[in-house]
């Protein structure tokens, strides 16, 4: 029997609240912390597929560290990246504060993801490079990058070692394992798996990371890296932060609401598991496996980790006119900062008057810095990037119709 | 020695790769295969398969993970294996290559050659024949360059691989086996039959911005490079005029001094280049002669190039701006 073709419709994603609904994340599914198992280090994409559905945690609601990805960290090293995520979330404070009064043009703030740039950065050497997107300054403050350096950077100052030629927070410090932010999405995911091939040509020791929001994922240099990665099996850590937004667009729609992003990796024959992304032990301990992996020359591991974007995607943006009012209250995997915090109270290494005394001097920390920085200039004072510095580094050598330009410009 | 411009190529990078460590070559088909135009032949074998492999069938890809090696402190020098096919890579190469260096401010460069063979004459149909350099001349923080012949594409390749800075070097396909004047219904005289196929066998460079004169003349002045510059040569012959012909050679940075001293001299120019006519570079070089020659012009600055339309197979002969094209503009440029 013939049934008369019926007129097809398109299907478009669509979150499952919107501003004036009540925030839900009952589809979300949290497994138990500790209940995640540790694969071995050489262990087949095959043999740990599961765990691309699962979610690593480590941190359960009472601030224990429970189960095989508990690490033996020193309390030393969880005050370090308490401090880390503290002088982070000050930092951005600062410089949102900054935006607003017009000391410079733009800010991006990594609210609420702190855990996962600075619980990576602990799991790296010296000498590795990240390949960032504008939300992994924690990298460089768990680095050890000086806050003033970035400042210069934000205010566009004549100390800015970018001499004003970037947006702010497009960073680059190379010393620091940190590569240069392009403002393209997604273009840096398979330069970071070019950066691990060549240190493997050069039978070098260090290794990649490579940076990617959620939303960015559908880019075409998101499946290249993919291919070249399991190709060559490229010594580097493919990170995909799903913080649930890419500005008002929600993340179902980058994965067609199938799967999880972390399943994107079985396709191509990559390890691939979902961590806990405010949870700072089980990034820690996630991160260092995949590095582990990637310097025993065992090839690429994909890491999803699941968070919550806070903040707004940027000052130029306000989510409350696309999300859920509460969605972030809402959000069940909390805050990163707090559930730190309350493991360390839970060990007996900390607590509230100690955290209270420790924001005040972090914050006095992070002004100081500033004012140092505005002490040289901000965007719209004192001393700014030299206008001469347009015509320099385009080319290593100065061709001769970029030295007529410039005189034609007046410097 | 005599040899083929596919030869003096391969050759190029043989001596590259031996002089230095940190050159790595690849892209699709270039390992165990040698490249489909054989221009990378035999360099798997001689320097292994780390430094020169096949990879994925993803310009994209190739220009990216290129990028970042270059990054690490490698130089790779990469085929694209049609000029037609880069534009998965367009993103990478203007958005990423051309500007890592001043976006850094100097903390990360970007040395590396992207390879690939371009313009027409081969029955290549729109995805074999294209010409895009002005795609690249128009991206501050490239370089372009275009061979017309074995010794210079060997000289320049070198130079090119040597550069700190990224380098598309366009192959006029064309031109791998003679040099090609447009007469597709006769024969070429083939490279190893020919004085320019004449390549040294050691190490050279033939440096980055500066054009060759490759006939003098008293009459007009045609600036050109790639295939043209054969065509261009058969041209004039033809129409029995006394032109000066220039081999750009390097597109960006341009030898504007060359241009202009020879335009100065002879009053008039002509402009042939494969590419479409519109936005092509002969945009650029005619708007640079009249603003730096305007008082010693004779006769309008005049184009002859293929048309604004794509890139034809059937009717090849009739976009492909031949001789008998190059020959009728250089008479109406002499009428004026």
């Amino acid at each position: 029997m013939h049934k008369d073709p019926q007129p097809l419709s398109l299907h478009v994603p669509e979150p499952g609240c919107r501003p004036g609904d009540a925030p839900d994340f009952s589809d979300f599914i949290i497994p138990k912390a500790g209940e995640a198992r540790k694969p071995a280090l050489d262990a087949s994409a095959q043999s740990m597929r599961d765990m691309a559905f699962s979610i690593v945690r480590v941190l359960n609601k009472d601030g224990k560290a429970v189960g095989p990805w508990a690490e033996n960290l020193s309390v030393d090293q969880l005050k370090t990246g308490l401090r880390h995520m503290m002088l982070l979330r000050a930092f951005d404070a600062r410089m949102l504060i900054a935006q607003r009064q017009g000391k410079t043009s733009f800010y991006m703030q990594s609210l609420g993801e702190e855990a996962v740039s600075c619980a990576f950065r602990m799991a790296l050497k010296n000498g590795d490079m990240n390949f960032p997107t504008y939300r992994q300054s924690g990298l460089l403050i768990a680095g050890g990058y000086p806050m003033q350096m970035m400042m210069n950077q934000i205010y566009s100052n004549a100390q800015d070692p970018l001499k004003g030629r970037q947006m702010p927070i497009l960073y680059s410090a190379k010393d620091y394992g940190y590569f240069s932010i392009s403002g393209n999405l997604g273009t840096q995911y398979i330069q970071a798996v070019g950066w691990a091939m060549g240190s493997a040509i050069a039978g070098d020791t260090k290794i990649a990371a490579a940076w990617i929001g959620d939303g960015s994922t559908s880019a075409s240099d998101f499946h290249a890296a993919m291919v070249f990665a399991s190709a060559y099996h490229a010594p580097v850590v493919l990170n995909v932060v799903n913080n649930q937004w890419a500005i008002s667009t929600f993340q179902g729609m980058a994965r067609g609401e199938a799967a999880t992003f972390a399943a994107r990796g079985h396709g191509f024959g990559i390890p691939s598991l979902r961590v806990d992304g405010n949870d700072y032990l089980a990034v820690h301990a996630v991160a260092k496996w995949a590095a582990d992996r990637a310097r025993a020359g065992l090839g690429p591991t994909l890491i999803e980790h699941v968070t919550y974007r806070a903040g707004g995607h940027s000052t130029s943006d306000d989510p409350s006119s696309y999300r859920a009012k509460g969605e972030g209250h809402a959000w069940p995997l909390g805050d990163p900062i707090e559930r730190l915090k309350t493991h360390l109270i839970m060990l007996g290494a900390w607590s509230e008057e100690r955290q209270t005394q420790a924001e005040t001097e972090i914050m006095d920390e992070v002004r100081e810095a500033q004012k140092a920085a505005e002490a040289i200039g901000t965007l719209t004072s004192g001393k700014s990037s030299s206008s001469r510095d347009i015509f320099e580094e385009v080319y290593a050598e100065m061709p001769p119709h970029l030295v007529k330009q410039r005189k034609e410009a007046g410097y | 020695m005599r040899m083929t411009m596919i030869e003096a190529i391969q050759n190029a990078h043989d001596l590259a790769m031996g002089a230095d460590d940190k050159v790595v070559v690849f892209g699709e088909d270039v390992g165990f295969f040698g490249g489909v135009f054989r221009c990378t032949a035999g360099l798997q074998e001689k320097y292994g398969k780390s430094r020169c492999f096949d990879t994925p069938i993803s310009e994209l890809g190739i220009v990216g993970s290129a990028i970042g090696m270059a990054a690490y402190g490698l130089k790779p020098v990469v085929e694209i294996q049609f000029a037609d096919y880069v534009y998965p890579a367009y993103d990478q190469i203007v958005s990423e290559a051309a500007r890592l260096r001043h976006r850094s401010g100097g903390d990360f460069t970007c040395p590396l050659v992207i390879r690939m063979p371009s313009g027409g004459g081969i029955y290549g149909g729109q995805t074999h024949s294209q010409s895009p350099e002005s795609l690249f001349t128009h991206v501050a923080g490239l370089k372009t360059v275009i061979p017309s012949n074995p010794k210079d594409a060997k000289g320049l390749l070198l130079a090119a691989i040597e550069d700190p800075d990224p380098v598309i070097f366009l192959e006029p396909k064309r031109l791998y086996n003679g040099p090609f004047d447009g007469h597709h219904d006769k024969p070429i005289v083939p490279w190893k039959k020919h004085d320019l196929g004449d390549v040294a066998e050691d190490y050279y460079t033939t440096p980055l911005g500066k054009a060759e004169i490759v006939r003098a003349g008293s009459e007009v002045t045609i600036l050109t490079y790639g295939t043209m510059v054969h065509v261009a040569q058969a041209g004039a012959t033809e129409a029995g005029i006394d032109a000066e012909i220039i081999d750009l050679r390097t597109l960006i940075p341009l030898d504007t001094d060359t241009i202009e001293a020879s335009v100065k001299k002879t009053g008039r120019c002509v402009i042939v280049h494969e590419a479409t006519k519109t936005c092509g570079f002969g945009a650029e070089l005619s708007a640079l002669v009249q603003s730096s020659c305007f008082f010693y012009l004779e006769a309008p600055v005049t184009r002859v190039t293929g048309w604004d339309t794509p890139y034809p197979h059937a009717q090849e002969w009739d976009y492909f701006p031949g001789p008998a094209r190059v020959a009728q503009n250089l008479k109406k440029v002499m009428e004026v």
